[in-house]
């Protein structure tokens, strides 16, 4: 179906894509994995006409093609849905999807026809989608199945699909491989790009590896395992599983005790109670959006006052009172789930990203100056402690990878030396390599004697960490398990409520 | 590097364009830049003249700049300026009696303090409602504007002066002129310590954002709010202070009109000195250093315009006008520009 033949791509100095061949066969999915930076979207965005390669060729079911903006590989059926959707909120369903290629007169638009055709589209893959249903209105897994139909009304013959799972729940991502494998029924091809290997192994039919910018390995999905496209992805054997010795839980450390958030409809927190003691994990597991996030921003302090009722206390002192510095200067520390929301500013350098939190106090400031001396010391001891690459602490936090953004936040956090780490999906979006890194660390400084709240959307990995875990469904507690001995699947059905 | 390179191009392309309209107008656009620019850097008036028109466009420069780095437009410097303008005045008249030492600090710090309480206004009102401080200071604008006259013409002016403005300040109150030390430099040139001021106020805003925990605040409320909150910054805290610091500086525009220039209070003194101000930030990045550059400039094209309009054919000083645009439009169509010129740059490196 598709062929790239010898592509390199250079950005600058940097190959991006050196001589790369990737075959697709026409009726499969095939997947290309690679860490961040590998040069897989590159290699899709030549394919779809975003850039041009320069040298190589691409084939389509055969034949030599020039594809040199998206409107060729349009024409040629061939769709491509971006990581971050390209939709126009304030519109319908039906006027986005049309949107560039408008039917009926060029002063009267008719979208009657359009509309009868997607929903027929919609109904033909199951996508459940309302053509007049406004884009601002739908969940993100519907945005997406948007983004789908409208290559599908673009009668794609190929689609490429870049980290589609990357922003949908464990439901949705259940839901869109369905759909998947109902569009490779009717003979359409996919290709999905994606560095999550329990992905790969359960929907591809084929899997092509890269790492730094070339092809390292063409497997049948059936032949190859997780461990084996990890090596290869990392170039170097990669633990999957966390390896932790028993917790020895200290004294406690946080107690939490009838919180709530919100008032009314608004109210997304109802009442949960629990401790985490020093020396040990505690693990919140939970479908997103059932109230973890304002449960971890209340302990943080970073949600208005006025809404949060119930106590909180960090080794016997009420937090209930105190502002987020307040709460920081008596050692709680946070990673936020949102790093470019919360973690980061990202038009700074490395340097004040490194101090973000600790500026306001000595050894950072004297007085009011800023102590530059200082500060350089504390971000080179951050660069070298959690190998933050590129080392330079001129550049902005928005030049690193999302891996390396990751590891400067941890960073960041590890040095206030903290009594309790407020952990929100520390790995999301992180390379496999980081992944193992920051396990590990976190590991390290509960065996240091600090308490950890950990929020993870990631089932397997709040399983693996946590010493103790807590299961949140419509903000409360539905339920306490022990990691070690659970199944997942009865995590779920607790998550679920099912 | 970057930074720089693109305002300079934005100026040099606009001084192309306005040669096109020279041109078409039936002008030498050589002579008449010549012209332009050979008066404004002529010593000792050109230049006294330029320095002392950039003195305000610096500290509204600087004040829009410092509300710009806390993620905040400030259109308000302005009203900011008229109410130190008349405060200061009025300190200097009413409190005249008081000795020099004591009478000229007061009179500064009424300007700067008046400007900072007209700025930090709209400032609460964001930070308690969320009101937006682009509205608010617009309408600060009018207000300032309207109060200041209405106490000019019916409070403070010498009974039958035909001339909307105050009665003189104490001469207590006078900011000696640059001329008193400057050899060669005439004492009839208005030029005089507020500009050294400006200077200062430059280095104490760089010194402010980039070397203090309050500037890092500042800037990282800018930069991302939310980041900010989470690093325990106040957000609301940031953005008073910053519309407050944001309208002192404007408020030291007072300084050079009243304490500097022309000691007393005269209604419609500003040449939209607040809104020129938004193009100096803009074309200055927001730095100190940009800023001081790019109010000269301003000022040079402010100043060249007079002669221009007298010893050219056709064209008049609205040349000045069309030039201050066309910079204005190619920095901010930078956007739109960056890619293909950094294309250039970088294949011109490689030969």
């Amino acid at each position: 179906m598709l062929q790239l033949r010898g592509i390199t791509k250079r950005f600058g100095g940097v190959v991006a894509n050196d001589r790369i061949d990737i075959t697709v066969e026409p009726g499969t999915i095939h997947a290309i994995v690679g860490e961040n930076g590998a040069g897989k979207s590159t290699a899709m965005r030549i394919a779809y006409g975003f850039y041009t390669a320069d040298s190589g060729e691409i084939l389509i079911n055969g034949q030599s093609r020039r594809i040199q903006r998206p409107l060729d590989a349009i024409a040629l059926g061939i769709g491509m849905v971006h990581q971050h959707f390209m939709l126009v909120d304030t519109m319908t369903v039906a006027e986005n999807i049309v949107l560039g290629s408008e039917p009926g007169s060029p002063v009267a638009l008719d979208l009657e026809e359009s509309a009868a055709r997607i929903r027929a589209l919609s109904e033909k893959f199951k996508l459940s989608v309302d053509p007049h249903a406004l884009i601002e209105h739908l969940s993100v897994g519907q945005q997406q199945r948007v983004e789908l139909l409208k290559a599908l009304y673009r009668d794609a013959q190929l689609l490429i699909l870049d980290e589609p799972t990357a922003v949908l729940t464990p439901q949705e991502v259940e839901e869109f491989f369905e759909i998947l494998r109902r569009m490779r029924q009717e003979g359409k091809t996919i290709v999905i790009i994606t560095h999550k290997l329990g992905e790969v192994l359960a929907i591809s039919d084929a899997v092509t590896v890269m790492r730094d910018g070339k092809v390292v390995g063409r497997v049948k999905t059936k032949d190859t395992s997780a461990a084996e496209l990890a090596r290869l992805m990392v170039g170097r054997e990669v633990l999957l599983r966390v390896e932790k010795p028993a917790a020895k839980p200290g004294e406690v450390m946080l107690s939490v005790r009838n919180l709530a958030v919100g008032s009314g409809a608004n109210r997304s927190l109802k009442g949960v109670t629990f401790e985490v003691r020093a020396g040990e994990i505690v693990g919140i597991a939970g479908v997103e959006g059932n109230g973890q996030r304002e449960l971890i921003e209340a302990i943080a302090g970073l949600v208005d006052p006025m809404v949060v009722s119930g106590e909180m206390a960090l080794s016997g002192t009420s937090l209930i009172g105190l502002d987020a510095r307040a709460r920081r200067d008596i050692g709680i520390a946070h990673i936020p789930e949102d790093r470019h929301r919360r973690g980061l500013l990202l038009e700074f350098g490395l340097d004040e990203n490194a101090i973000l939190g600790v500026h306001h106090r000595p050894p950072v400031t004297s007085g009011v100056m800023m102590n530059e001396r200082e500060i350089e010391r504390h971000t080179a001891d951050i660069i070298t402690r959690f190998d933050v690459r590129p080392p330079n602490p001129a550049l902005p936090a928005r030049a690193l990878s999302g891996g390396n953004q990751q590891k400067l936040i941890i960073g960041r956090e590890f040095g206030q030396k903290p009594r309790l780490l407020l952990v929100a999906q520390p790995t999301r979006g992180v390379d496999i390599g980081a992944i193992e890194f920051i396990h590990r660390k976190l590991v390290e400084l509960r065996d240091a004697g600090c308490a950890v709240l950990l929020v993870s959307a990631e089932l397997e990995e709040v399983m693996s960490l946590s010493d103790r875990l807590l299961v949140i469904r419509d903000g409360r507690i539905a339920g306490q398990v022990d990691p070690a001995s659970a199944k997942p699947s009865d995590v779920g059905m607790l998550m679920t409520g099912g | 590097m970057m930074a720089l390179v693109f305002p300079f191009i934005a100026v040099i392309a606009a001084f192309l364009v306005g040669g096109l309209f020279v041109f078409a107008i039936g002008d030498n656009p050589l002579e008449t830049y010549r012209l332009l620019i050979g008066s404004a850097l002529w010593w000792p008036d050109g230049i006294g003249y330029t320095l002392f028109l950039a003195t305000p466009l610096i500290f509204t420069g600087l004040a829009v700049s410092v509300a710009f780095r806390a993620g905040l437009l400030n259109i308000g410097a302005e009203g900011q300026l008229y109410v130190a303008a008349f405060a200061t005045a009025w300190v200097g008249i009413v409190l005249g009696s008081l000795p020099a030492v004591v009478l000229l600090p007061l009179c500064c710090a009424t300007a700067i303090a008046a400007g900072a309480i007209w700025g930090a206004i709209p400032g609460l009102l964001k930070a308690r409602f969320g009101s937006h401080e682009v509205i608010n200071t617009i309408m600060m604008n009018f207000i300032a504007i309207a109060l200041a006259s209405y106490f000019t013409q019916y409070h403070y002016r010498t009974p039958g002066d035909p001339i909307m403005q105050t009665a003189p300040i104490s001469a207590h109150a006078n900011l000696a002129r640059l001329g008193q030390f400057v050899p060669g430099l005439p004492e009839r040139i208005p030029l005089n310590i507020s500009f050294l001021l400006a200077l200062a106020a430059c280095g104490l805003v760089y010194v402010f954002l980039w070397r203090t925990k309050w500037g890092y605040e500042l800037r990282a409320t800018g930069s991302n709010p939310s980041a900010a909150e989470y690093g325990g910054i106040s957000v609301r805290r940031q953005i008073v202070l910053a519309m407050a610091i944001s309208g002192g500086l404007a408020g030291m525009v007072g300084i050079n009109e009243v304490l500097g220039y022309r000691h007393r209070y005269y209604d419609g003194f500003s040449d939209g000195y607040g809104f020129t101000g938004i193009a100096v930030a803009l074309l200055g990045r927001n730095h100190p250093v940009g800023v001081i550059f790019a109010a000269l400039l301003f000022a040079v094209l402010s100043r060249g315009g007079v002669p221009v309009d007298a010893f050219t054919q056709h064209v008049t000083k609205d040349i000045v006008q069309i030039l201050q645009g066309t910079i204005i439009l190619f920095v901010a169509a930078e956007a739109f520009f960056r890619r293909p010129i950094e294309r250039w740059l970088t294949s011109l490196r490689s030969r």
